[in-house]
């Protein structure tokens, strides 16, 4: 279980093979990788700029890990979260979730990009090709993302 | 007790810094009377915290309502909805 906040690029593959070198015990790694979406039209950006709170940030993804480690029998999982100004294209965040069967990895990836998407204290600001920076607003359907894990029991 | 106060994001711009320490005076005891105490001290205050509703509070890095109390924490930030991911 580790989480990282950091400036630095990540390697998906790298970044797997540390997770699970030498591990007999996993048979599923899922892993998610969200990158900075460049839009388009009125919409188009030309950078993302992601603010933290840190120790908070860090203290809040060890939660949600932890919780994930609760509700499945994760063996192996790692957070990595960028910070600083990216530009599109480039990657934001990296999940990686390691179990013995594949619905515990799957299942545990998704609540952990539901809940660090509510509750990690992270907030981006996109550089628009006008020139205008804008702070991202916070959307509804994250909220309820995270919110339909409340109902859902572990499937132990 | 002297408190740290974090602002970030838009409200850290709003208030024109990133963080002060304040002695909170005794009848400031929950979060939401700190933001009505914080909203007299200047109009960049009163424009940042003019939304209450939409400003999220942790005491001690540890997300909160904005009914609670204040339980002598000894940091205190304000923020908008969090936009990781």
């Amino acid at each position: 279980m580790t989480v990282r906040v950091e400036r630095e690029d990540f390697d998906v593959g790298a970044e797997v093979a540390r997770l699970t070198v030498g591990r007999s015990d996993i048979g599923a790694i899922v892993t998610f990788s969200g990158t900075v979406r460049g839009g388009s039209g009125a919409d188009a950006i030309t950078a993302m700029t992601l603010e933290h709170y840190p120790g908070m940030t860090e203290a809040e993804l060890a939660r949600v890990e932890a919780e994930a480690g609760k509700r499945w029998p994760l063996k192996a999982s790692l957070i990595v979260h960028r910070i600083g100004t990216l530009k599109p294209g480039e990657n934001i965040v990296l999940v990686v979730t390691a179990s013995a069967h594949r619905q515990a990895a799957f299942a545990a990836a998704e609540f952990l990009m539901d809940y660090l998407k509510t509750r990690a204290p992270f907030w981006k600001k996109e550089m628009r090709a006008d020139g205008q920076a804008r702070w991202v607003a916070a959307r509804e359907c994250d909220r309820e993302a995270a919110g339909r894990w409340e109902e859902i029991s572990p499937p132990r | 007790m002297p408190v740290k106060i974090l602002y970030f994001a838009w409200v850290r711009e709003k208030i024109g810094k990133a963080e002060e320490i304040l002695d909170l005076p005794a009848n400031v005891t929950t979060v939401a009377e700190l933001m009505v105490w914080l909203k007299g001290r200047g109009p960049e205050y009163a424009e940042a915290f003019a939304q209450g509703d939409v400003i999220r509070v942790a005491l001690d890095r540890n997300h909160v309502k904005s009914t609670a109390p204040l339980s002598g924490a000894r940091e205190i930030a304000f923020f908008p909805p969090v936009t990781g991911g």
